[in-house]
């Protein structure tokens, strides 16, 4: 047998990244509590070179190794890129929610770190195997996440409830590759596509249902939606940012790799159930979010309802669908990291500002971070020129020119009902009279990636053409 | 025209100098004097008015060419040029020389007239501004510079009947005004919307150059039945002149308008805002002459002005509004000249008339300073020897405007009725017998007017008296330099306006229209024409009126109350303004009112507010509290869920 080296050159910020955890969790280990930021130090620096590094290896060239199953193509490049840099901006958020809290420990960030590296590497899967590898590395990271703040009653049960649910899911996952690789005899994606016009055509859809339930799972779509307002609104902020986040853009990209480049071929059949899930997702997501007080709760349901636009240009089946999806999935971490890093901003030791109550009157208090606020709003509603206005109107655009014009509709008449929801925590803000006077207390880093991010939602709103081109790119 | 500058330098300057003056007044008005207030609107005017005999002795003497050039561009959309342009002729350059110099006048008369009124800076702002909106009108090269005019001097009009805002009538009569405007406004804009969709462009000169080639141009506004369009579009221009000029039924605003301060009531209802429907159709002569229809429709609409509205004139009591009535008649014998295609004699009439009704209405202003503001002529009486320059000049004034052989407006006046004889288009004949039988009416209600308040008996009270003196010459002078155009301007200008060459190429009159032609040969001179006047059946007519007056007012003062007990009918329909305000008051108002109260319970807050907007709604913040609740938190319930969604998902698949 011969044993031929791999190309590792493909993989190198996940080996990088995998190295330098290693290293942390180490060095971590003999650092005192108060020299604590030293870990999170070294972990933004480490992702932000894994970022320079994935960003470097960018080429319009896909290249694949470890006998196929590790992959890297454009997009693969810019989802890590993306997946870091959100991850970075988490991690700024969290540091002082985690101060105030006494869980300011190295397992936070070694956690959100390792699950970064499952996340890349689901990226880059090429195989049931890695797909699956990179799923329970970033969902058994966060499992622990939630669990951490353990005198925590919520947060445990949130923990419990998403592990419970997550294995069940993971098992399906699991499942449905199983049935798949029986009638096909091939765990490769590129693979297994030749081999599904052959296959028996029972099996296969049986496969593919289950598939799509791990992956329905992962992004939080209707009727696969339950543990998301619970784990949402349990978890520490610290952690809900993390799981809001990065891991949706890692959830495109399981679903684009499964679907696409693994099952295309069932694209008839896929399409149909995504549709459903769609439509599902954007009319439940929305409508319930009316009817929450809690702030981390109303954005769970309005993480359902964007999935729901994710799907929606991924259903299409179309690479111009793709890339709207792909530009979606970004946008929203953007955003979401926004909207709970303001939460995370708020809230200070024994008040956790996740009621929408609790931003009465912020423009009393800071005009500025009441502005990013509303950019943050009002691009989740898709008002122009913001940034999320964009999202919106290119997946819609794809739907449109796929023909599923009744899909458009359904996603612009949900999304009228979804901008209630976000113009009333807007009105609150602008229009009610602050429930105190305490000021806001923040540190200076949390204070600059806050205004960054909001700045970048507007900026990047009013020129979006070269993030949306670079997506569309990708799959060209 | 100067060497140094430009000619649209010059016409700029004319109106762009009171819009200075006019937003200095205004938009400084808290941090300016009064004197400086007036000081730079009255020179600003002063300038165009100086600049406008230039623009007119460049035109009529100098026999300049028609200037026609674009300023500016606003916006081209679908190849259609929305510019800012002017145009000026013969007929632009004395218009402008109108109205510069009664705005003038105004101006000075203003100082008196408002001396003591919180709102002074404010009203030399409004009339300043005024003066330009009126200048954009008349010098404007295209429909839509027109009607940005139209509307600017309209929404002066209505700022200054409303100027005292606080009074409730005021602002009753500027709602009106407003209102009514709307409805001729409305036709006016269809009709350039209707010229817009004929000839595909706005500009004037492109339009009349393609007017004979588009005669025949039909419409199908009823299904089955096609109408012509020049035809259409020329109603519905002068819908617009109806409004504005206060034209039979749109007149109605008019007399309420008197509500605003006697200064306005001078400038523009009756000099010159009211004439723009008259000069808009002068202007547009070659549309006009292509539709005989119009033409008859505008004569027989001017013939019904021109005669009921001066029968209203003799009840009425209030000084200012027999003046106001008096000039809804004047505006109907101009309305005739335009339908009997004696544009040029309704374009005298328009400027002798501009002169002496301002003069009257100035000297009616003079009136009320020197009574202290009462307006009721049954409260005057023999002024004459407190105020002579007022007596003096309104005598001019009132002889002028019953066409007293010699003065401007008999020239103007006769030569209408003299146009409207010769006139063949149907309602000719009518419309002949009213304007002859409105000098009559005329001579009546002015003589009147003039015997009640100048003669016989004192019937102010005592205090009043006491008071009673000449005005200041603020006032007096301007009456006494309205009064000289009074005299001479119809003697001096009928040769050359009338029946000279001074409207060559800028009024277009087909040949079988062209009355004034045939006149001409009846003509000869000023001085033959008074002579002839003197035994014509007018003339006739005005004595009679004359003489009735002085019988009635003068020599038996019982008499009209007897007449009013004896036809008291009659005197309630008049008294009621035939009816008009009534139903406009209930029909109009109260079924707009019935409408808009039914659309607005049942369309919009039952309908749109109720079961759409905030039904649905409530609708989906039921469904949200509903499924809300199937998050029920336990964790069996969720894993059943997605068990049950994979079922579902399978069977769906597989099927």
């Amino acid at each position: 047998m011969n044993f031929v080296t791999p190309d590792f050159m493909p993989a190198m910020p996940e080996i990088f990244l995998l190295t330098i955890v290693c290293a942390i969790l180490i060095i971590d280990l003999f650092l005192k509590d108060e020299s604590r930021g030293a870990t999170y130090m070294l972990s933004l620096i480490a992702l932000a070179a894994t970022a320079i590094l994935s960003f470097t290896g960018y080429s319009q060239e896909t290249v694949t190794t470890f006998n196929d199953s590790f992959i890297l193509d454009p997009m693969a490049s810019i989802l890590k890129v993306a997946i870091c840099v959100v991850v970075m901006g988490v991690f700024i958020y969290a540091k002082d929610y985690l101060i105030d809290r006494n869980i300011y420990k190295g397992e936070y960030f070694i956690l959100g770190l390792f699950g970064v590296m499952g996340m890349m590497v689901m990226v880059s899967a090429g195989n049931f195997l890695t797909v699956y590898l990179g799923l329970e590395l970033l969902s058994l990271s966060m499992y622990a996440m939630i669990a951490m703040q353990r005198d925590s009653a919520i947060a445990s049960e949130a923990a419990m409830k998403y592990f419970i649910l997550g294995a069940i899911a993971s098992g399906m996952l699991l499942y449905g590759m199983s049935m798949v690789y029986g009638v096909t005899g091939s765990l490769d994606l590129a693979n297994l596509n030749k081999a599904v016009s052959t296959a028996d055509r029972i099996v296969m859809s049986f496969g593919l249902v289950f598939i799509i339930l791990g992956i329905a799972f992962k992004l939080g779509a209707v009727p696969f939606h339950m543990w998301m307002p619970d784990v949402y609104q349990g978890s520490p902020t610290s952690v809900t940012l993390y799981i809001s986040s990065a891991p949706k853009i890692a959830a495109f990209a399981m679903m684009y790799r499964l679907l696409v480049d693994g099952l295309t071929d069932m694209h008839a059949d896929w399409q149909m159930i995504l549709i459903i899930l769609s439509v599902l997702s954007m009319a439940l997501g929305n409508i319930i979010a009316i009817a929450q007080t809690n702030l981390k709760r109303m954005f769970a349901y309005s993480t359902i309802a964007h999935v729901g636009f994710i799907v929606m240009g991924v259903l299409t089946g179309t690479q111009a669908g793709y890339g709207a999806s792909m530009f979606y999935a970004i946008v929203y971490a953007i955003m979401s990291v926004g909207g709970f890093g303001m939460i995370a901003l708020l809230s200070r030791a024994g008040f956790e500002a996740d009621n929408i109550d609790d931003f009465k009157g912020l423009n009393q208090k800071s005009p500025w971070f009441a502005f990013i606020m509303m950019a943050i709003l009002f691009s989740m509603a898709g008002v122009p020129p913001f940034l999320g206005f964009w999202a919106k109107i290119s997946v819609l655009q794809e739907a449109v020119n796929s023909g599923l014009v009744w899909l458009a509709i359904v996603g612009v008449v949900t999304s009228v009902i979804g901008a209630f929801y976000y113009l009333r925590v807007v009105k609150v803000i602008y229009f009610d009279k602050p429930m105190d006077n305490t000021p806001i207390k923040a540190s200076m880093d949390i204070r600059m990636a806050l205004s960054i991010n909001g700045v970048a939602i507007l900026a990047l709103g009013l020129y979006p053409t070269a993030l949306i081109a670079l997506c569309i790119n990708t799959f060209s | 025209m100067f060497e140094n500058y430009s000619d649209s330098q010059v016409y700029l300057a004319i109106v762009l100098a009171p819009l200075i003056g006019s937003i200095l007044a205004g938009v400084f008005n808290a941090y300016i004097s009064r004197a400086v207030a007036h000081t730079v609107t009255i020179a600003g005017v002063a300038i165009s008015f100086v600049l406008a005999l230039f623009v007119f002795k460049y035109f009529a003497f100098d026999g300049a060419p028609t200037y026609n050039e674009t300023v500016y561009t606003w916006l081209v959309s679908d190849g259609i040029h929305f510019e800012i342009g002017f145009m000026v002729d013969n007929l632009t350059s004395m218009m402008l020389v109108v109205v510069s110099f009664v705005s003038l006048m105004v101006h000075l008369y203003t100082i008196g007239y408002m001396h003591d009124d919180p709102g002074y800076k404010r009203f030399f702002s409004y009339i300043s501004l005024f003066t330009f909106s009126m200048y954009m009108l008349v010098m404007s090269n295209n429909f839509l510079q027109l009607f940005f005019g139209w509307e600017a001097v309209g929404l002066v009009s209505y700022l200054l009947i409303g100027f005292y805002y606080k009074k409730e009538s005021a602002i009753f009569a500027n709602l009106k005004a407003f209102l009514v405007n709307r409805v001729g406004d409305f036709g006016f804009i269809l009709g350039i919307a209707g010229i817009l969709m004929l000839f595909n462009t706005l500009d004037y000169a492109e339009v009349f150059a393609a007017a004979n080639s588009k005669a025949g141009a039909t419409i199908e506004l009823i299904p089955g039945t096609q109408w012509s369009m020049i035809t259409v579009i020329c109603l519905l221009l002068f819908v617009g002149a109806m409004g504005k000029s206060a034209q039979v039924p749109l007149h109605v605003w008019l007399p309420d308008s008197m509500e605003g301060p006697t200064p306005i009531s001078a400038l523009i209802h009756a000099a010159t805002m009211v004439t723009a429907g008259i000069f808009m159709v002068t202007r547009m002569t070659p549309l006009f002459e292509l539709s005989e229809t119009a033409l008859s429709f505008i004569l027989v609409i001017g013939a019904i002005t021109a005669l009921f509205m001066g029968f209203l004139g003799i009840i009425q009591n209030d000084i200012k509004r027999v003046v106001a009535y008096s000039t809804l008649s004047q505006l109907g014998y101009m309305t005739v000249a335009l339908g009997a295609s004696a544009y040029s004699a309704a374009v005298f009439h328009l400027m002798t008339h501009a002169f002496f009704k301002a003069l009257l209405f100035l000297a009616a202003g003079s009136v009320i300073i020197g009574m202290h503001h009462i307006q009721d002529i049954r409260k005057m009486g023999g002024l004459k020897k407190y105020m002579p320059i007022t007596y003096w000049t309104s005598l001019i004034g009132t002889l002028a405007l019953i066409g007293f052989p010699g003065l401007s407006g008999f020239f103007s006046k006769d030569s209408i009725i003299e146009a409207v004889r010769l006139s063949h288009l149907p309602g000719a004949t009518f419309a002949y017998y009213a304007v002859l039988a409105g000098v009559f009416v005329t001579a009546l209600y002015s003589l009147r007017l003039f015997f009640i308040v100048f003669h016989g008996e004192e019937r102010m009270d005592h205090h009043t008296k006491e008071h009673l003196k000449e005005s200041p010459w603020v006032v007096t002078v301007p009456l006494v330099l309205l009064a000289i155009p009074s005299v001479i301007i119809g003697g001096l200008t009928i040769s050359s306006v009338l029946y000279g060459d001074y409207f060559n190429g800028v009024v277009f009159v087909e040949e079988a229209h062209n009355v004034l032609g045939h006149l001409k040969k009846e003509f000869h001179g000023p001085m033959g024409m008074v002579l002839h006047g003197i035994t014509a059946t007018p003339f006739i007519l005005m004595l009679a009126g004359i003489a009735v007056a002085w019988l009635l007012y003068m020599k038996n003062p019982s008499v009209p109350g007897k007449i009013k007990q004896s036809f008291s009918l009659i005197y309630n329909i008049m008294d009621n303004k035939y009816g008009f305000d009534a139903f406009n008051e209930k029909v109009i108002a109260g079924g707009t009112r019935g409408i808009g109260h039914l659309l607005s319970k049942v369309g919009d807050l039952l309908i749109i507010d109720g079961i759409i907007v905030n039904g649905s709604a409530k609708t989906v913040a039921w469904v949200s509290g509903i499924i809300r609740h199937m998050q029920t938190g336990y964790l069996y319930h969720y894993a059943f869920a997605m068990i049950l969604g994979m079922i579902a998902l399978l069977v769906i698949v597989v099927y």
